[in-house]
């Protein structure tokens, strides 16, 4: 018998009363490991694609009844069977992406939340500019600013100039005027072109908050404030002082994959197709869901169940053969001189042979005698 | 300065556009402008756009001055003696066809009620909400629009009397009603459109309840005895056609009772209904595979060594059969020719279909079911007066879909067959329910139309009261006798050997991917590998190089192509689609090796 694991023994420890004798809690232990063992899944048992169609099953009712909360939603997210196929697909960039950020104990509680938010928030420069003129005779641009929103987000022109020398460099002389900035070209014969190159890079300079976050919008949730974001950016926000960076998440797997690890990332796909599912009011068990999220990790990458993602790692050539592009697999097989040892399902129903599961897998043991 | 365009053409520009365009459409009107010109001065790019051309959906409508339609009951009168017809009304300017572009500047009364003096138009009826097949439906306006759509959806599949030339017609496929009645409850496109000299349909007695579960998803109930007396009996008429082919080299086709040694002759009895011309008499009686023309082919090319041997013609057999699980009586015989000239043969097959389980019923409301069980009149319930239905209903399938008018149908059913007439169930004109009830009553039926009802086999009363009455039931076309299929064995294709597809082909029914896997997830591996045995072969594997070796049957003895008989050939069992696989990998310059090992 194996032993109980911890989690089990903590619970059991817990429930069991002190008065109990030790014979007794011995034999509710002995009890518990019997349930355990007979709980736990059979040698030949399918359990890939069980979870496949235990998933797949409830996501042919899911497109048919997804409800679009038409504008009063908070935010425009992405649900239901496409947010399922963007997750296992593990695509690089989702939909929409989102943060949630929790916050450390007096912000939390709704210190300083309006401040907070924008100094998340991703302002570019075009979001101040009153107009933005390039002067062609003297090769130079001229910006004049919105005073009302620079003040709003505490910004002073003077700050701004050195952002724009550092993002330009050396190749114009930047000038404070009365109404705004002048940026001069030091290159006489300057082109066209490139001046108004620099015109659209310097409209994209991101003058404050956290690039890539979008939008903010603080909620309250069990007595808590929170900062739901469009847009991600995981290892900025973590900066933070005030940020919880212990419960702050974000739903871009490949983002938590890179800043928080695999084991994050596992989480985080389990979560969010969990979260999909519960939504959907449908009834999935999340050891389905884990399974997968465990096949989609498990080479220390995140990968998504595609041609290109966890299928290329099957060992079977007439696996991966049969789905999608067939032909660059076969080649490649050949090119190499791969072997087909048939040791799953799909190869065996290809060549008609019992499949390696169930009552196909126990093999026939005899003993020779000499 | 507005400009004009006629038919996307610039003309030309006017100063004031809008009383331009009045003046344009008065004219129109008058009769000094062609009718077939539409105009509308479009605001917000100013131009006026005229269009003439053809292929434009124009549709009539009354014109409205100062909130009083100018068609009015003197008209009319004098339409009902026949001094005005259609044509005066359009010359008149009382009616006018506009278009999709013209209706932009129009302001439409859909009644007379609604008529304000801000109106430029009126509909002619409100049913031309509707199109053909759905104002058919009666009280239509009382439904959900999604079940008008089933509703004019299943008419058009509905058996009927298509044309009254039936009998001399060569149709492909068709189904003809043998006693189709005109509907007690009609609509005014009933009139319209001469429904009573093509009906589709016959009036039924309805009950709706539940019976026995048999008639539980959608399903309904019959009675046997309304059957044998010819309720909804149709017959399906298939032609079958031979054509005289000519071929290069002056060959051609040739129309008789084929010879003995033709090759691919069938057998003396399945001949044996064809006349000395090769053709089958009217009037025979013939099942599955049996010949109906006889017809050889010259040889199509020469393949095997034999066929040069004898020099001779050895023609092709090429004669037309019934095909699998068809019968019927021969109807009519055609000889003619076709545009080449050559001799063209057509007969055409009659087979009778008595309304059985599995076939296709509708009333006029999307409720479309198939008959789930026939019951003996002896077993139906039966009401107070004796009245036995002759198709039982289910209750089950109204609220969700919501059909109101199939119930409304059904009291006005009832009530025009009990009062002997018709009743208007025109879509937004119909007449009132409540009346219809009131009518009823006085004809000494409850109100509501329900009626107590016994047990037919146990002769007690029911408890609830049954809702019954008249409707208008249509058999549609789909007729399991042309579905129905299944197979053991049988044909399989030359290229894969698994099973042919289709009840054409006598096809097997696939086990799919995801059927396949519900086998994998139960663990049924052996049970799965035997289902998937259709495709079984054994084949010679060398073991030495791996490829498929050769099985000399004759000589009884194995070689492989490629290391010649010093090698060890064992036979394995796989699909033959695996071994086609190896065979194209080979055709592509891959080396397919197999290597063996003992499996137990």
């Amino acid at each position: 018998m194996t032993e109980l694991n911890l989690k089990i023994k903590k619970e059991l420890e817990r429930l069991i009363p002190s008065n109990f004798s030790k014979a007794k809690t011995k034999a509710v232990y002995d009890r518990v490991e019997k349930e355990f063992e007979e709980m736990k899944i059979e040698p030949g048992e399918s359990v890939g694609l069980v979870s496949a169609e235990s998933i797949g099953e409830p996501g042919t009712q899911m497109t048919l009844n997804t409800f679009h909360f038409a504008g009063v939603a908070e935010m425009n997210v992405t649900v239901g069977l496409p947010r399922i196929i963007e997750i296992l697909d593990a695509r690089k960039v989702p939909s929409t992406p989102m943060m949630e950020i929790y916050l450390k104990k007096p912000y939390s509680e709704g210190k300083d939340i309006k401040k907070i938010a924008m100094q998340l928030k991703e302002t570019k420069l075009d979001e101040l500019i009153e107009e933005i003129i390039i002067n062609i005779i003297d090769l130079s641009i001229n910006i004049s600013f919105n005073t009302e929103k620079m003040e709003l987000i505490g910004i002073t022109q003077a700050k701004m100039i050195k952002m724009l020398e550092k993002s330009c460099k050396t190749a114009f002389s930047i000038e404070k005027r009365d109404d705004g900035i002048l940026m001069k070209s030091k290159n006489k014969d300057e082109s066209l072109n490139i001046l108004y190159k620099t015109k659209e890079k310097i409209k994209g300079l991101v003058v404050c908050g956290v690039p890539g976050i979008e939008q903010v919008l603080p909620v309250k949730r069990n007595d808590e404030f929170v900062i739901m974001t469009s847009g991600t950016n995981l290892k900025k926000v973590m900066d933070f002082e005030f940020v919880d960076n212990t419960r702050t998440i974000s739903n871009d797997i490949h983002e938590v994959h890179a800043v928080l690890g695999t084991e994050a990332a596992r989480q985080t796909i389990i979560n969010e197709v969990f979260k999909v599912i519960e939504n959907q009011g449908l009834n999935v068990d999340i050891r389905h869901i884990m399974l997968v999220a465990d096949l989609m990790v498990i080479s220390g990458e995140v990968k998504g169940v595609t041609r290109s993602g966890v299928i290329s790692n099957k060992a079977s050539v007439l696996a991966r053969a049969s789905f999608e592009t067939p032909i660059k697999h076969i080649i490649d097989a050949a090119l190499t001189g791969e072997t087909d040892v048939l040791a799953s399902v799909v190869e065996n129903v290809m060549l008609n042979q019992p499949v390696p599961v169930g009552t196909g897998l126990p093999g026939l043991v005899t003993k020779f005698k000499f | 300065m507005s400009e004009v365009m006629l038919n996307g053409i610039f003309v030309g520009s006017v100063d004031n556009a809008q009383e331009f365009v009045n003046k344009v459409i008065e004219n129109r009107r008058s009769g000094a402008i062609p009718d077939v010109l539409n105009i509308l001065y479009a605001e917000d790019s100013d131009e006026v756009i005229i269009s003439t051309v053809r292929g434009r959906v124009r549709r009539p409508l009354i014109v409205v001055k100062d909130g009083a339609p100018l068609l009015n009951n003197n008209h009319l009168k004098q339409i009902e003696k026949g001094e005005m017809q259609w044509h005066d009304l359009i010359s008149q300017g009382l009616i006018e066809y506009l278009d999709a572009l013209e209706e932009e500047s129009t302001y439409i009364a859909f009644t007379e009620k609604e008529l304000t003096p801000d109106h430029t138009h009126m509909e002619i009826s409100p049913m031309v909400i509707v199109g053909l097949c759905t104002s058919l439906v009666p009280f239509g306006n009382f439904n959900q629009s999604t079940r008008l759509n089933a509703g004019s959806k299943n008419q058009k599949q509905a058996i009927g009397f298509y044309a009254a030339n039936f009998s001399v017609r060569m149709d492909m496929d068709v189904n003809l009603m043998h006693t189709p009645q005109v509907p007690i409850v009609q609509s005014m496109m009933h009139n319209i459109s001469d429904y009573e000299k093509h009906p589709a349909g016959q009036n039924l007695i309805v009950a709706i309840m539940s019976y026995k579960g048999y008639n539980m998803e959608d399903a309904i109930v019959f009675n046997q005895s309304s059957i044998d007396r010819g309720l909804s009996r149709s017959s399906y008429y298939r032609p079958l056609v031979a054509e005289e082919l000519r071929y290069a080299g002056g060959l051609v086709d040739e129309i008789s009772i084929p010879d003995k040694d033709v090759k691919g002759y069938k057998s003396e009895k399945d001949y044996r209904f064809l006349e000395e011309d090769g053709i089958i008499s009217v009037g025979a009686s013939v099942s599955e595979e049996d010949v109906v023309i006889g017809k050889t082919s010259p040889p199509r090319f020469l393949s095997g060594m034999d066929e040069y041997n004898l020099t001779s013609n050895i023609r092709r057999e090429s004669s037309v059969a019934l095909s699998h699980s068809e019968q019927g009586v021969i109807d009519f015989v055609v000889l003619t020719e076709n545009e080449e000239g050559n001799k063209l043969v057509q007969v055409r097959l009659r087979d009778q279909r008595v309304p059985e389980i599995g076939d296709k019923f509708t009333s006029r409301h999307g409720q479309k079911g198939v008959i789930g069980l026939i019951l003996k009149q002896t077993d139906m319930p039966f009401s107070a007066s004796g009245i036995i239905p002759d198709l039982i209903f289910s209750p089950h399938g109204i609220p969700s879909r919501m059909t109101m008018s199939h119930l409304i149908e059904l009291v006005s059913g009832k009530t025009g067959a009990l009062a002997g007439r018709h009743v208007d169930g025109t879509i937004f004109d119909s007449e009132k329910e409540e009346d219809i009830r009131k009518e009823l009553l006085s004809l000494g039926f409850r109100e509501n139309g329900a009626e107590t009802m016994y047990d037919g086999i146990s002769g007690k009363p029911l408890q609830a009261k049954i809702y019954i009455g008249s409707m208008y039931y249509l058999k549609l076309k789909h007729m399991v006798s042309n579905k129905m299929h299944s197979r053991a064995r049988g044909p399989i294709q030359l290229l894969t050997r698994q099973p042919t597809e289709g009840r054409a082909k006598e096809g097997g029914l696939r086990l799919g991917e995801m059927e396949k896997d519900t086998f994998v997830a139960h663990g049924a591996s052996l049970l799965l590998k035997e289902r998937f045995d259709s495709d079984r072969t054994v084949v010679p594997v060398c073991e030495e190089c791996g490829i498929i070796a050769v099985h000399d049957v004759y000589k009884n003895r194995s070689y492989c192509p490629l290391c010649g008989d010093n090698t060890v050939i064992s036979f394995i069992e796989v699909s033959y689609a695996f071994k086609l696989m190896l065979d194209e990998f080979k055709s592509l310059g891959i080396y397919p090796r197999l290597h063996l090992a003992v499996k137990y």
